[in-house]
């Protein structure tokens, strides 16, 4: 199966990370695509919870929102949002937390607050949300963004979520931090001793020069790269149905109250 | 005694300029229709708190009601910025904002500490990112028990919090369905709750399990159908999307934000004339 898009082989090995029976704090876009894709393949037992403070939500289109109503309807439990964050997050019972940003930097640390300034910014951007206690206290980050030398930068403007810095481990964090870095040319992992992010896989037909180029910083690449299947035609199937059910049901238009 | 108030003079009898303000709901249940009425009244210098300031404070913002803003995230869910919200911040339009920052956790302690009348709530947060460099306000304390240093928020007690709900009684007892983020907290911990609900009825069924806010913490309830738009009320209507989504063409630009304000919110005399206008014609 060769004619897929960049997006769609990011989502699908995002989605062949996740196991059956993982609890995943979910964000919205990608992951919440990748997330869904695992669920409805290999991994049925996957447990999606969403900030808005919806357990075990298996819904049948991807939400615009954290928030849809879709994600409620269709979960186990609905909880208060401060109990997500204080008795699931913080209580250490997350697996897996999905993370992105519009700067990423090379020990996985990430900026979603500011470019430019934090008191007069070039940009303001949303800011921090769940952000920085899933970095801290999710078991395991999965950061999803793609490489391109705006993102994947030397030097944060802001710091809003902690990655492998320097102290992590006398910090308070109990979580694992980062565990890899989805891309659309591949897949980083932090090496063990630095926690420097170096290429490990690349996709099917990408040369290390096109990954090299999109990083901000001199990329370390494995020396053993592993180089990881492109999407099957059964994966590809079950994650265009889905988009195209959530097309569908986005397209209707909703009355307005009277 | 809970009163029962039309919103427009609930809001006149208890919002004064200057107040801090709490107008929760996480994407669900969002007080649509109490923000555009403040902006009708013509409020000024609120300090605006909400997790994610969504589209109704973009709309206060951009108006010149706010001068201080506590909130944890500013975008429009799952499609962008916050184009008045972004210019305020780096343009100081209309007016220079002052910006109280924190993360979700952080808020939702706050409220927690500010619902139980504690002076702070207490988090295992704020790790690895530069927030309290730039937030007097988070703090730590060091367990006296185990010797771990936690970071703090002070509490929050808005002088007024206003939530939508589907239904009161006519007691003033509050049912709400669905996703209810963080509006029990935030109702709990105000100096007055105003609710706004698309229904009264004679009696709610018993509450069980579900978030009920017994009329006692409840200050006032205006009746309000279709007060969540855009924003939805489960079992009555769905977010609108596709406004969301509109929204982003008609905030970027400062005329033609102006201009739908001026329109449809304060060219109306309400809420129902409000959602009239939008039927007629191109929002």
């Amino acid at each position: 199966m060769s004619d897929y898009s960049r997006d769609e082989m990011m989502t699908v090995a995002a989605a062949r990370l996740l196991w059956d029976g993982c609890i995943t704090f979910v964000g919205i876009g990608l992951p919440s695509a990748a997330c869904n894709l695992a669920r409805l393949s290999h991994a049925p037992g996957l447990v999606l919870i969403y900030e808005s403070g919806t357990i075990n939500t298996r819904p049948t289109v991807l939400p615009l929102s954290i928030g849809d109503g879709e994600l409620a309807e269709t979960a186990a439990c609905v909880v208060p949002l401060p109990d997500i964050f204080s008795d699931y997050l913080q209580a250490g019972r997350i697996d897996v937390g999905f993370l992105g940003a519009a700067q990423i930097d090379r020990h996985g640390n990430l900026n979603s607050t500011v470019i430019g300034p934090y008191g007069k910014p070039r940009t303001r951007l949303p800011g921090a949300g769940g952000a920085t206690e899933i970095a801290a206290q999710a078991k395991q980050v999965f950061i999803v963004m793609k490489a391109s030398p705006r993102s994947f930068v030397p030097r944060l403007d802001f710091q809003t979520s902690g990655g492998h810095f320097a102290g992590r481990a006398a910090s308070g964090a109990r979580g694992g931090g980062p565990a890899v870095v989805v891309t659309d040319v591949g897949i980083l992992k932090p090496q063990a001793a630095s926690g420097e992010l170096v290429l490990t896989v690349l996709y099917p037909g990408i040369p290390a020069e096109e990954a090299r180029a999109a990083i901000g910083w001199p990329l370390t690449i494995a020396q053993e790269l592993e180089s990881m299947p492109a999407p099957t035609a059964a994966e590809l199937a079950v994650l265009r149905a889905l988009e195209a059910r959530t097309a569908a049901a986005h397209r209707q238009p909703v009355r307005l109250p009277t | 005694m809970t009163e029962f108030l039309p919103l427009a003079k609930a809001i006149e009898k208890h919002v004064p300029d200057g107040a801090s303000i709490a107008l929760e709901g996480f994407t669900h249940l969002i007080p649509f229709a109490a923000g555009h009425e403040l902006i009708r009244q013509g409020r000024r210098d609120l300090h605006l708190i909400r997790m994610t300031p969504d589209l109704i404070y973009d709309q206060l913002i951009g108006m010149g009601a706010a001068r201080r803003l506590t909130f944890s995230w500013g975008g429009n869910p799952g499609v962008g910025s916050l184009h008045r919200l972004r210019d305020a911040v780096e343009q100081a339009w209309p007016r220079p904002l002052e910006l109280d920052e924190h993360s979700h956790a952080g808020m939702a302690a706050a409220y927690r500490a500010g619902a139980a009348r504690l002076p702070f709530g207490v988090l295992r947060g704020y790790i690895g990112t530069d927030l309290p460099a730039h937030n007097p306000r988070i703090r730590a304390v060091t367990c006296p028990y185990t010797g771990e240093a936690l970071a703090t928020v002070p509490a929050l007690n808005p002088d007024v919090t206003i939530l939508h709900a589907q239904r009161a009684d006519r007691l003033g007892n509050v049912a709400i369905e669905g996703i209810i983020g963080a509006q029990r907290e935030a109702g709990l911990a105000a100096k007055t709750l105003i609710v706004t609900v698309e229904e009264i009825v004679d009696e709610l069924p018993p509450a069980m399990n579900g978030v009920l806010l017994p009329h006692f913490v409840v200050g006032v309830v205006s009746p309000c159908p279709g007060g969540a738009w855009p924003s939805y009320a489960q079992g009555r209507y769905g977010r609108d999307n596709d406004f969301y989504l509109r929204w982003d063409e008609i905030a970027r630009d400062r005329a033609r934000f102006s201009a739908w304000m001026g329109r449809h919110v304060l060219g109306t005399p309400g809420h129902r004339e409000f959602l009239d206008s939008l039927r007629q014609g191109t929002a």
